[in-house]
């Protein structure tokens, strides 16, 4: 017996969907800024493994070179729409009540080693049915104390005279400029194991982040991913 | 996404057997909707970038600089101030970056910077002050050691002494009254070539220096010699190198980066 069952609310959809040309700018104009001075790097003291950049011929390719004034002008002009976006969904989600099945429980950090144990094929019971599973609450609680992060570092960076104050939390500004390049980085790599998710979990699910419903089968529900 | 939003979340759809046909229906609507929202983004992406450009940029996102900058005016509080560092912080070796109006040595002895008031307070356009390096180094002298931030991300700590701007307009321009600058500051180099305006407010914030000395020694060619601007307030671009007139204007001055896509006010 197959029903439809409620999955996103609308807001939700919305506010979702918004936020990806939204946080795309964001990510692309933060680049072009980002090239104008590339320094990070992972590594300690004078032994760098990894430096974060580029080569040239691929910044030209990408047509990234030479872009400093115009990614200023989109990042400050696309911020308020990250912000707003970002603050209208941790207000919906707290008046919703959405928040309960998102805050990670005291169970999710175990649950979440069994989501992992199971996309990597180690477990082979199917996982409990729950709206979103342990590794997920982490993973969208995680990205809004990303957004919130972005926002106080990006601010230090903005403001630093008159936002003192912030400078000073994040440890200074260059360690500013590091957890706002570092946090980015986060972002494409939540994207891309989002997106890999995504096709997992197959087009029902991605039909749920459209219409809001999914197809449910009432005998054997079966635990729907995200 | 669909405007469906009526059923409880938890809610059974009434005929279970209509399942497929009732995914169906939502799908076409909401995937219908989703698609007239996607192509209303791709043409708002397609306005912006081929909007008329304004300096550089396009126009929209000029005006959302603009409204920022406005946004940044109103809250600014002179009071804030960037902070002091210690001595042992100052990088070494000074980095130096941009050249534009240092094309030649400027000759020491016969440097003078010219200061245009108003047009609505003198007569004529010519109506210049001169005043030596001698007359800046009557003010009271101040220093300080701060951060430098360069518009391309990059920071530097130096020790810089100089005198500050409010005195200088307080006590040698004919604006004594600092309630009677007018709303800009524009200053150039000597020959023109580089040129960055200013709010009055950032002008006048109490660590904006005429600088004459950078780590103990008198400002070499490359930094600035004689006089050149330091204005912690703002981007290292308005810390314009080797001064040569001094404006105030109620009209907007030009700014060189500005013209090049840059935001004009690139303040802190």
């Amino acid at each position: 017996m197959k029903r439809l069952e409620k999955k996103h609310p609308l807001f939700t959809r919305w506010n979702h969907w918004v936020n990806f040309p939204v946080l795309t700018v964001m990510i692309c104009s933060g680049l072009l800024i980002y090239w104008a001075d590339d320094v990070q790097r992972i590594g300690l003291g004078s032994v760098t493994l990894v430096h974060m950049k580029l080569p040239d011929n691929v910044y030209e390719a990408l047509h990234m070179n030479q872009r400093l004034a115009a990614g200023m002008a989109w990042h400050f002009a696309f911020m308020w729409l990250f912000a707003l976006n970002g603050a209208l969904y941790v207000l919906y989600t707290l008046i919703s009540g959405e928040w309960r099945n998102l805050i990670p429980t005291r169970r999710s950090f175990s649950d979440a080693i069994e989501v992992v144990k199971h996309d990597l094929g180690i477990r082979k019971q199917p996982l409990p049915a729950t709206k979103y599973n342990g590794a997920q609450r982490i993973a969208y609680s995680s990205i809004i104390l990303m957004g919130i992060g972005s926002l106080i570092t990006g601010l230090a960076i903005y403001k630093p005279v008159q936002l003192s104050l912030l400078v000073t939390l994040c440890g200074g500004f260059p360690a500013a400029r590091f957890l706002h390049f570092w946090l980015t980085m986060g972002y494409i790599a939540f994207f891309v194991v989002h997106i890999v998710q995504v096709a997992r979990a197959g087009w029902s699910n991605f039909r749920g982040m459209v219409t809001g419903y999914e197809v449910a089968n009432v005998e054997s529900a079966e635990g729907s991913r995200p | 996404m669909s405007s469906e939003n009526k059923t409880p979340r938890s809610a059974v759809a009434p005929v279970e057997t209509d399942a497929d046909a009732a995914i169906r229906r939502l799908s076409r609507r909401s995937f219908i909707l989703g698609g007239i929202a996607t192509a209303a983004t791709v043409g708002g992406f397609t306005w912006l970038m081929n909007a008329p450009p304004s300096d550089g940029i396009p126009g929209p996102l000029r005006r959302m600089l603009r409204f920022n900058e406005t946004l940044a005016e109103t809250f600014f509080q002179p009071s804030r101030l960037i902070p002091t560092l210690s001595l042992d912080r100052v990088t070494k070796p000074a980095r130096v970056n941009g050249d534009i109006g240092l094309s030649e040595e400027v000759n020491l002895d016969d440097w003078t910077v010219q200061v245009q008031p108003a047009k609505a307070i003198t007569a004529t356009d010519d109506d210049f002050d001169e005043f030596t390096l001698a007359d800046i180094k009557k003010l009271p002298r101040h220093e300080m050691v701060t951060e430098l931030h360069c518009i391309e991300g990059w920071t530097m700590v130096q020790h810089w002494a100089g005198a500050r701007f409010c005195d200088f307009v307080e006590q040698m321009t004919r604006f004594h009254d600092l309630k009677s600058v007018p709303k800009y500051v524009g200053i150039e180099t000597p020959d023109g070539a580089y040129y960055v305006g200013l709010d009055r407010a950032s002008a006048l914030h109490p660590q904006t220096l005429l600088c004459y000395e950078m780590n103990g020694e008198p400002l070499t060619q490359d930094h600035g010699a004689p006089l050149r601007l330091v204005i912690p307030v703002k981007y290292g671009v308005k810390n314009l190198k080797r001064i040569g007139v001094i404006k105030f204007t109620n009209a907007r001055p030009g700014d060189y980066w500005a013209e090049q896509g840059y935001d004009w006010y690139a303040g802190f």
